[in-house]
């Protein structure tokens, strides 16, 4: 029997949580689809090792010892997942604190809270760690099954970067507490999400576009100058690349250096949480903000607040709550981000000779693609007042095409620039990149209309949990039409090809959706 | 003859189990009816349906004389919805939803901007006017839906429970505005929990239990429904209640 109240007593509480998370995920609330989640999940998983081995070249010797190019390749790698584990964890960490659930029912009970956060810090470790085996352990067993056991040690690296990225992560959330005061933290702390997660990506992408004028990581990473200036192979920088290519005096010390920097911001850490926590609260119920005067003058003077139609009240509140949700911004718009290397690479090749724009079109419907998809979701799913709109004299129709505009709205905004400029450079490109960019967003926002629900906009970063049917054929539709605007421009008939493929995909989520009148 | 309000006949609507049966409703205008029940009765069904925003399995819902599930659009221009916990949007200010609703409702920029400037002073949330409303107390959003559900200047206006959360000051108000809207010939129709409200306010009220309109009329035609020696509309609206319960549980 485990004593109430005490950490051990916490962390069965914390697993039984978790467990039950990942059923939900799994069956969907469905008891009976848990089998089908299952299946679902042991497919995917034999997938994305069938699709590692087929990418991870069959020339590498990986029984040899490292040289310089693997450890840059992998080091490379390491990076990668360290930024994205970053950028789970600064997510984690903040609605550890912000999100009420049962802090309030612990803080107001006699445990001892910063058990409970102790527990949770483990417990974000743990998750993090989860969720980037998903896509590297496919990786890490391909390797191991052509390289030998050693490989086996990346799973302790990834285990230790977990652990890394969480301890970070909690320091500065304290450390903006402390700096900046809760309202700002949050909005600091999940602006930092969004931009780490990216930023080694783009970064990556920037050198390789400035040093060899392609936009590939993979080519930037394995190229001789790149080599050529990293450190010696036995620096200390290589410490984790060695570590996960099996050299356990290496593991040993990356993960007792984890463990330590863990133990460490755990200690400082979890004391300071109850006041914190007790602090965020008053963020949600605290004094009300006024609008600032040149904001009032502008939404209320110039924008759809003054709307005279219900399509140009519905168009201007969509654009209003976008525009004052930093964020909303910075999650829907995070897709823009990927989209300075491209923006860049596209500026050079203005003032260039002209080629590699190309390269760029199928890039910007995919990017089109994914984010009419999410401001799609925004504006169907995450409508806050449904029985408002729902009682209004205005059909459903009318409703659905003043959000159709809006959405329409942002992206021309976003994408019309590069449009204009690709159809400086060739014509046929910004023809081919309009059509695309638009066909690609119209699908997006139609899967999204077809499996609408009734969420809260603050659900904005589990919309794909609601409907994963959704979430694929999103993807999938984003990826067809980019490659249909790809081989257009090799051959236009050819993109009947993809472009059919991508209709079809259309056509079977359309006849599997949960059709509404 | 003017055309009732509200009319529902044989409303039904059925989801795990009956949640209305074949509701038979008459409001007329310039009437304030309240709607009792216990909970599951089938009242916030029931009025969501003669808003348009649940579908009726059968029967009909005409508003001053339009055909509601035929004509809908033009019988929402009628109509004000207020739910017990309205959604409003956390970044807008409380002027910029009236703003929004007006809008919705095809007013004009002038005439909404009055009207929203004259809730917004009645209400008493001229400090909060242009301030964002995820800042605002619980009863001061309601105080801003209520505005809402009044901008447009409806001529029937359903409430779902709109005194939750509202201090006694600002229930007071709320009464006085539904007040003078009936006395100007609108049509309140309004459920609550609170019988000492429906005993204060309403000119009729109707029982409903198990999806049923059971008892309806004025609080002294209900307590000559419900027998001798019920003084209190609680009495009465428990002894109707029990009594149903009581020939359901038989029937079954």
């Amino acid at each position: 029997m485990i004593k109430p109240g005490t950490i051990l007593w916490f962390a069965r509480h914390e697993m039984r949580l978790a467990w039950r998370d990942w059923s939900w995920l799994l069956s969907g609330g469905h008891s009976r689809h848990w089998c089908f989640g299952a299946l679902g999940l042991i497919g995917v998983v034999l997938l994305i090792h069938g699709l590692a081995a087929m990418t991870l070249p069959h020339s590498v010797d990986l029984m040899a010892p490292l040289e310089k190019h693997a450890l840059v390749a992998i080091g490379g790698t390491l990076l990668l997942y360290a930024s994205l584990m970053l950028s789970q964890a600064m997510e984690s960490v903040t609605r550890a604190f912000y999100a009420r659930g049962d802090i309030d029912l612990v803080l107001s009970s006699p445990a001892a809270a910063h058990r409970l956060f102790a527990v949770r810090i483990a417990a974000m470790a743990v998750s993090i760690m989860a969720v980037a085996l998903v896509l590297a352990a496919p990786v890490i067993n391909v390797l191991a099954w052509r390289g030998g056991a050693r490989w086996l040690a990346a799973y302790g690296v990834m285990a230790a970067m977990a652990m890394v990225a969480v301890a970070v992560s909690a320091v500065t959330t304290i450390l903006l507490f402390a700096a900046i005061g809760p309202k700002r933290t949050r909005l600091v702390a999940q602006i930092i999400a969004a931009v780490v997660g990216a930023s080694f990506v783009i970064c990556v992408q920037f050198l390789a576009i400035l040093s060899l004028g392609t936009i590939s990581r993979i080519e930037f990473l394995s190229s001789d100058t790149v080599v050529s200036h990293a450190p010696q192979s036995g620096s200390v920088v290589w410490l984790p690349a060695h570590a996960a290519a099996g050299n356990w005096p290496d593991l040993a010390i990356v993960m007792a250096i984890a463990a330590v920097m863990l133990a460490g911001a755990t200690r400082f850490c979890a004391p300071r949480f109850a006041t914190l926590a007790i602090a965020t609260a008053a963020v949600s119920t605290g004094p009300a903000r006024p609008v600032a005067r040149w904001a009032r003058w502008r939404s209320v003077r110039r924008s759809g607040f003054r709307p005279t139609s219900p399509s140009q009240a519905l168009r201007g509140k969509e654009w209003a709550l976008l525009r004052r949700d930093p964020w909303l911004i910075s999650q829907s718009l995070m897709q823009i981000l990927y989209l300075l290397p491209p923006f860049f690479m596209l500026w050079r090749t203005f003032y260039g000779d002209g080629t590699g724009a190309m390269l760029l079109v199928p890039v910007l419907i995919m990017a089109a693609g994914q984010l009419a998809g999410g401001l799609a979701w925004l504006a169907v799913s995450g409508e806050d007042a449904q029985d408002l709109i729902g009682s209004a004299p205005i059909t459903p129709a009318r409703v659905w095409r003043a959000k159709a505009e809006a959405v329409a709205g942002v992206l021309a905004v976003v994408f019309g620039p590069a449009v204009v400029i690709l159809s400086i450079i060739d014509p046929m490109l910004g023809l081919v990149a309009f059509l695309g960019i638009t066909i690609a967003a119209a699908s997006a926002s139609l899967i999204q209309f077809w499996f609408r629900a009734q969420v809260k906009r603050s659900l904005f970063r589990r919309r794909h949990v609601s409907s994963r049917i959704a979430t694929f054929a999103e993807a999938f539709s984003s990826i067809t039409w980019s490659g249909a605007g790809a081989v257009a421009l090799v051959n236009p008939w050819l993109a009947i090809i993809p472009g059919s493929t991508a209709l079809a995909v259309l056509a079977a989520t359309w006849s599997i959706s949960p059709r509404r009148s | 003859m003017s055309p009732l309000a509200l009319e529902t006949r044989d409303l039904a609507k059925a989801f795990d189990r009956p949640a209305v049966d074949g509701l038979d409703l008459r409001v007329e205008a310039g009437e304030f009816y309240v709607l009792l029940g216990p909970n599951g009765a089938g009242k916030t069904t029931t009025l969501r349906m003669t808003t348009g925003l649940l579908k009726p399995d059968r029967g009909s819902v005409t508003v001053f004389g339009i055909d509601a599930l035929a004509e809908p659009v033009a019988a929402k221009q009628l109509m004000a919805w207020l739910s017990d916990e309205p959604m409003i949007y956390e970044r807008l200010t409380p002027l910029e939803y009236l703003y929004f609703v007006a809008g919705l409702w095809g007013i004009g920029a002038a005439e909404s901007e009055k009207r929203a400037r004259e809730l917004i002073e009645v209400l008493g949330l001229t400090l909060q006017a242009e301030m964002r409303c995820e800042g605002l107390s619980k009863g001061m959003r309601q105080k801003v839906a209520l505005a809402g559900a009044l901008v447009h200047e409806p001529q029937l206006i359903i409430l779902d429970e709109p005194f939750t959360g509202l201090d006694a000051a600002s229930a007071r108000l709320a009464k006085t505005m539904l007040r003078d809207r009936v006395n100007a010939g609108c049509a309140v129709i309004m459920t609550t929990h609170i019988l000492e409200v429906a005993e204060r306010m309403a000119d009729r009220v109707g029982v409903m239990s198990n999806g049923r309109l059971i008892a309806e009329g004025t609080l002294d035609e209900l307590r000559r429904q419900a027998g001798a020696g019920f003084a209190t509309l609680e009495d009465t609206f428990l002894a109707l209640v029990e009594t149903d319960e009581e020939q359901a549980a038989l029937a079954t």
